[in-house]
């Protein structure tokens, strides 16, 4: 046995690729490295950090804990086509407003984790927003700006 | 880190991951790979071959027949959290889903995959034992059952041979009379426990009877406790809530989240937790 490449075919933020990749090769990786996505960041690699976060087939997923050779087939979206297509604009903006984000590392993965929880939970309490976002370490910001901007988001779309 | 080469096959059947595990010594298989591609990238391990089993059709759901709820292997835990079935009939797993993890996490994490690895620390395998759950297995010699009982055989050691595919796991459905209790004490909410206990017993007048207390994050598998259980299952009172605590047989190991000691003493308070749990009937 061996670690021959496997070709994948897939739709990542909407395009189709098709690419020879190494089994051993994850899936945030494959983004950086083979399509030049850089969006999505590479922390801790096991899982722990949460800065490669992006979705598979809608729901997000740890970008260093799936393999690109899974994602036969799959679409993936990432920072960069929810930002393109304006999904997450206004939490873009909240993040800005309210100092969620100092050196940026973890916004890409914070603001995909917000954009889940506010798909699935209209009015999240402070407390279920500090639950979603557990996964997801922020070491500049303390937090508490980034559930201040979660909580406003939710309100803004709920009066629209 | 990155891993080291490996190849991957990716199966449609249960019997064909039987044969490939067979034919390559040291393959794993490959589930939701939260623990395993994790283990992977810090090169704690090294297969040469990954058999993913996502393929398989059959091997998820979740289903309620004649008093039994079944979890099929790659059921995710995102489904199980979100179950109508499991919070209705299986109410102890629906009050643990909660604690595995994070969302991120249990979108891909398979119900499956948490039994086959046993972390001592994990959630699942101490449910599954306090609720003298059955666990369903296909390997070289066709398939069998393993009660939870005889299931988990030490550090990340389970009845599961190499060649073996864990399929699912069967639960008694919850009655009128089912009582469940679970706690747990984590430093972050979704790490692995310091300490936590999951328990199942019958309500019985102003007592409780056939109580199962399983500990986990305080040894090399989840724990049950005989003793404790024998002093729960009679009267309940102070006297006997302080008697099952002194009746506690545990000797944790120091780790890098407590001493033995404090782990220890914490045992005994979320006995005293989940004992309230337990005095109260399900909704
Ligand atoms: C940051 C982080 C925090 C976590 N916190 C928790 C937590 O608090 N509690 C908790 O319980 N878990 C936790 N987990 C682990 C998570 O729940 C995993 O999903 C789970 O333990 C393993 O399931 P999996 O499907 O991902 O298995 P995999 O990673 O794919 O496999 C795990 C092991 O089981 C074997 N295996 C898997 N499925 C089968 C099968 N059907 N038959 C035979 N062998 C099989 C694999 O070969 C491998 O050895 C955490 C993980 C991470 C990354
Ligand atoms: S890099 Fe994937 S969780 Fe940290
Ligand atoms: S802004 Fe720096 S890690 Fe979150």
């Amino acid at each position: 046995m061996n670690g021959r490449n496997v070709e994948i075919s897939l739709t990542v933020n909407g395009e189709t690729v098709t690419e020879s990749v190494e089994p051993r090769r994850t899936l945030v990786d494959f983004l950086r490295e083979n399509l030049a996505l850089t969006g999505s960041h590479v922390g801790c690699e096991h899982g722990v950090c949460g800065a490669c976060t992006v979705r598979l087939n809608g729901e997000i997923v740890r970008g260093c804990l799936m393999l690109a050779v899974q994602c036969n087939g799959a679409k993936i979206e990432t920072i960069e086509g929810v930002s393109d297509s304006g999904e997450v604009a206004d939490l873009q903006d909240a993040f800005e407003k309210r100092n969620a984000l100092q050196c940026g590392f973890c916004t890409p993965g914070m603001l995909l984790t917000a954009q889940e929880l506010l798909a699935h939970n209209k009015a999240p309490s402070r407390d279920a927003i500090r639950e979603h976002i557990s996964g997801n370490y922020c070491r500049c910001t303390g937090y508490h700006s980034i559930v201040d901007a979660i909580e406003a988001v939710a309100q803004q779309r709920g009066r629209r | 880190m990155k891993p080291a080469p490996f190849a991957y096959a990716r199966v449609r059947s249960v019997d064909e991951a039987v044969a490939l595990l067979g034919e390559t010594a040291e393959a794993k298989v490959l589930a939701g790979g939260q623990s395993l591609i994790a283990t992977l990238n810090m090169r704690l391990s090294a297969p040469p071959l990954l058999v993913d089993i996502n393929g398989i059709d059959g091997l998820e759901g979740i289903a309620h027949s004649d008093g039994t709820v079944t979890i099929g292997a790659l059921t995710r835990h995102v489904e199980a959290e979100r179950s109508g079935t499991i919070a209705a009939h299986a109410p102890l797993i629906a009050r643990a889903m909660p604690h595995i993890a994070h969302p991120a996490i249990r979108n891909r994490g398979t119900i499956g995959g948490s039994i086959a690895l046993a972390d001592p620390a994990a959630e699942l395998p101490a449910c599954l034992l306090a609720l003298g759950g059955d666990i369903d297995i296909a390997g070289p010699d066709g398939t069998r059952t393993v009660k939870a009982d005889d299931f988990f055989r030490g550090l990340f050691e389970t009845a599961l041979g190499p060649c073996d595919i864990l399929t699912g796991i069967r639960i008694p459905a919850a009655s009128k009379n089912t009582r469940i209790g679970f706690a747990e004490l984590a430093r972050r909410h979704g790490d692995y426990a310091i300490v936590g206990l999951a328990a199942a017993a019958q309500g019985d007048g102003k007592g409780l009877k056939n109580v199962r207390l399983a500990y986990f994050g305080v040894g090399s598998t989840p724990l049950r406790q005989p003793k404790a259980e024998s002093a729960l299952s009679s009267e309940l009172n102070g006297k006997s809530i302080d008697a099952a605590i002194a009746a506690l047989d545990l000797d944790p190991p120091d780790d890098v989240q407590a001493t033995g000691a404090v782990k220890k003493y914490l045992a005994g308070v979320l006995l005293r937790r989940v004992i309230k749990q337990l005095m109260e009937p399900l909704q």
